[in-house]
């Protein structure tokens, strides 16, 4: 196996073969904010917080979907990534209706958590109180668009994982939604399987289980590791 | 098909066309149809029977002939005494004006000199044709027509005389560039995919024009749908594709019949398909019809909508080069770098290198739109100057008013103020002042205008067309939407410009694809030369051009300032 060489933050740090940069810093503790990534599903570089500064490329690019490569000098601290990454949180927060004290993921919120990292403190932006659908047709799961941030891991998930294909997208821009099957209710989506994997990738109170409803929710993500597991490294164990 | 079959067509279409004393071609493009071209080619038709001399005149539709405003456009091509056809142009034909003009061309009436454009005018001297050269000249609804006009020539020399690597060379030495917007080196492109590796590569032509005002790649779609497949052929050819796709927007109805009409006859004349001129070459292509996204112009969405996928860009590298269409190496160019190739191939590359500045090679199509005399279709020298292609080939501004700026680049460019009239335009000058080349939408914005309002519309045409994948895209545009609107309603604070500008830097620098990054540059330019217009609008509630309707304000103004409502 080829390791290559790079510095981080002029950290010398090394990388396996096919390793992406992000995965370099969570190797050596650099801490970069994500949102649509998570271990185990495909990557898209969609929420742009991972943005780095890589010498030589006059574009930003997203940690999450950039190879590291020999040589490579990659800063990941800068006070404009900090600014870039503090606005992008605000613009998140302002675009639909994200209010902690009544979300049952209040307390296990990725999206609070990335708040809390990039230091933001408040939201300078308009925001736009979108009227948002919750689909409440499932008997065991709740869809809360106003929550929704469409990093679409639920898609992923439902998609690369499940192998359902029940979660897409329809409309584009800021009528983006996400949908089940043919933008059914969730409650007729035919290839829903009710595995609820979808439920416990989904980074804040967009997806959750009824029962959780008014409490503090824990989502369950070890089924990626294992399934991960199984798949690439054929160990069938917990 | 061997090259002498090829020519053999050529020479019976060109014995036919000399037994006709005049050509008239009627323009077939969507703007001269929607002002009854239909009609006056029928009228034209029965007016030469009834005049008992329908062998004389041959009556054909044509590509777009550049004066839109000015249609039904015909072009005469007469034969003369030394066997150069003379050609003229006519403005403005209706039923009455083909009668006059066949009675002019068969029975020596009077000339109908006021629908005459005369040929020594600057919207005719100033141009130079390539990519719209057949236009006037073919009926793009029959290959004989194109071939005679030389379509297929060069593909028949390239596959008997060249190899890949040399029509690489030919292309790389002609220093053609992307004239999708982007100005990449169109022969470093095709080396890099023919140097890929996969099993099987793509060639994709990209027909998805949709910035406002801009009808280029339209026309030539319309226009000569041949060049651009001959072009595309070639560029399988060197880059070793079998396989094409054009991929067009659905709103253009016309270009989409026309090149699966194309397509089937070169297809019928085993100009595409397997074993194309008898060599070992095989290409096919077929058309993909857009459903209606701006996004899908940029190349990965445009990937994955051939694909079947939503429209939807994703991180580059891999570039399409690389991994494209599929997963295999792909090349991906705009319609008019394409249907420049045959001609570059045909005249060689030091013809081409001859035109144009020292880092622009060629000419440039742009779409004339707005406050301007001449609407239409242009193709220009890039360097050429953006006052003469405003005053001279455009005509000017109507109605007396002054010219203030001219949007190019469409959604992603900016505008040109009126101190740089003198700009030479290419690649590198317009990069220079903040806005791009873009696909040649060129709208040109007078003293009635309101450049905050402009700033507004593309940024609402950007909203609007935003995928929605990446955050600052998604957000970031209707947050500076959302501004705008507020500055031209006359709601504006004081903070709103610092804070436009601090949403255009976050978006230029993160967003995920050229529809983000390239979505704030309208605010910036205009920001940058009529900053004075903003801050009419912020700080005095009025707008300057007087086109905004402003809110009166709440509370009065400190005394001894104008305030206009």
């Amino acid at each position: 196996m080829t390791v290559k060489t790079l510095t981080v933050n002029g950290q010398a740090v090394t990388a396996r073969e096919d390793e992406t940069l992000l995965d370099v810093c969570r190797d050596h503790d650099v801490p970069l904010p994500t949102l649509c990534h998570l271990d185990g599903l495909g990557d898209v570089g969609a929420c742009r917080l991972c943005v780095v500064e890589v010498k030589g490329s006059r574009k930003l690019l997203a940690a999450c979907v950039t190879r590291a490569e020999e040589g490579m000098e990659v800063t990941t601290t800068s006070e404009r990534l900090q600014r870039y990454r503090r606005q992008i949180v605000e613009l998140l927060f302002a675009e639909r209706n994200h209010v902690c004290a009544i979300c049952t993921a209040n307390g296990a919120c990725e999206l609070q958590k990335v708040a809390q990292a990039v230091g933001m403190d408040s939201v300078r932006f308009e925001y736009q109180h979108p009227m948002t659908a919750m689909d409440v047709s499932h008997p065991r799961f709740i869809l809360d668009q106003g929550r929704c941030i469409l990093c679409t891991r639920c898609v992923r998930v439902c998609d690369e994982i499940e192998g359902a294909h029940t979660w897409d997208l329809a409309g584009r821009g800021v009528h983006t939604r996400v949908i089940t099957d043919l933008a059914q209710p969730w409650g007729k989506a035919e290839s829903c399987t009710s595995c609820g994997k979808c439920v416990n990738v989904c980074p804040t109170g967009a997806l959750f289980e009824k029962s959780t409803a008014a409490t503090g929710m824990e989502k369950r993500r070890d089924f990626l590791t294992y399934i991960r597991n199984a798949r690439e490294k054929k160990q069938w164990i917990r | 098909m061997t090259g002498d079959e090829l020519r053999q067509i050529a020479e019976n279409e060109t014995a036919r066309r000399r037994r006709c004393k005049h050509r008239v071609g009627v323009c077939m493009a969507a703007g001269c149809q929607s002002l009854g071209a239909e009609r006056v080619k029928a009228a034209l038709e029965s007016e030469a029977q009834s005049a008992g001399r329908g062998s004389e005149v041959e009556v054909h539709g044509t590509g777009c002939l550049g004066l839109c405003h000015a249609g039904t456009m015909v072009s005469v091509e007469s034969a003369s005494p030394d066997g150069t056809p003379a050609r003229k142009l006519y403005e403005r034909v209706d039923a009455l004006g083909a009668a006059e003009l066949v009675s002019h061309l068969v029975a020596g009436g009077p000339e109908p000199a006021d629908r005459r454009v005369p040929a020594d005018s600057p919207f005719l001297a100033k141009q130079t044709r390539i990519v719209l050269s057949g236009s006037g000249e073919i009926d793009p609804e029959r290959i004989e027509s194109c071939i005679a006009s030389g379509a297929y020539s060069a593909l028949e020399r390239a596959l008997s005389e060249m190899t890949p690597a040399e029509v690489i060379q030919e292309i790389t030495a002609s220093g053609l560039r992307g004239r999708g917007g982007g100005g990449y080196p169109t022969g470093l492109k095709w080396a890099t995919v023919a140097k890929a590796a996969g099993a099987r590569k793509y060639v994709i032509c990209n027909g998805d024009e949709g910035d406002p005002g801009a009808f280029m790649d339209r026309s030539v779609l319309e226009g000569d749908p041949h060049r651009v497949l001959e072009g595309m052929a070639l560029a399988a050819y060197a880059v070793g594709a079998t396989s094409g796709y054009i991929y067009v927007r659905a709103e253009y109805p016309l270009a989409v019949k026309r090149l699966r009409t194309a397509i089937q006859e070169a297809e019928k004349l085993h100009l595409l398909g397997n074993r194309i001129f008898d060599s070992a070459f095989d290409f096919r292509i077929d058309v993909r019809i857009g459903a209606g996204a701006f996004v899908c112009g940029e190349e990965t969405a445009l990937i994955a909508s051939v694909e079947g996928k939503r429209g939807a860009p994703r991180p580059r590298p891999p570039y399409p080069a690389a991994s494209g269409l599929w997963g295999m190496p792909t090349l991906i160019n705009n319609v008019e770098t394409y249907a420049n190739v045959p001609a570059v191939l045909t005249r060689g590359a030091s013809w081409f290198s001859s035109i144009g500045t020292q880092k622009s090679k060629g000419t440039k199509v742009f779409a004339l739109a707005g406050k301007i005399r001449n609407t239409g279709l242009i193709e220009v020298p890039m360097g050429i100057t953006l006052r003469e292609i405003v005053f001279d080939v455009g005509g000017g501004i109507p109605g007396g008013k002054k010219f203030k700026a001219a949007q190019t680049g469409g959604p992603s460019g900016g505008c040109i103020p009126a101190h740089l009239l003198d700009l030479p335009v290419d690649y590198d000058s317009l990069l220079s002042v903040g806005t791009m080349m873009g696909s040649g939408g060129l709208i040109v914005i007078d003293e009635t205008s309101c450049m905050v309002d402009v700033a507004r519309f593309f940024m609402e045409f950007c909203r609007d067309e935003s995928c929605g994948k990446c955050v600052p895209c998604r957000t970031g545009t209707v947050q500076m939407h959302r501004i705008l609107e507020r500055i031209t309603r006359g709601e504006g604070r004081p903070e709103d410009l610092t804070r436009l500008e601090e949403l255009a830097e976050l978006m230029g620098a993160t967003s995920l694809c050229g529809l983000g990054q390239g979505a704030p540059s309208p605010v910036l330019s205009t920001m940058r030369w009529f900053r004075d217009e903003y801050e009419a609008h912020v700080k005095e509630g009025r707008c300057p051009a007087g086109s905004c309707t402003m809110k009166a304000p709440a509370v009065a103004r400190p005394a001894g300032r104008e305030v206009r409502a």
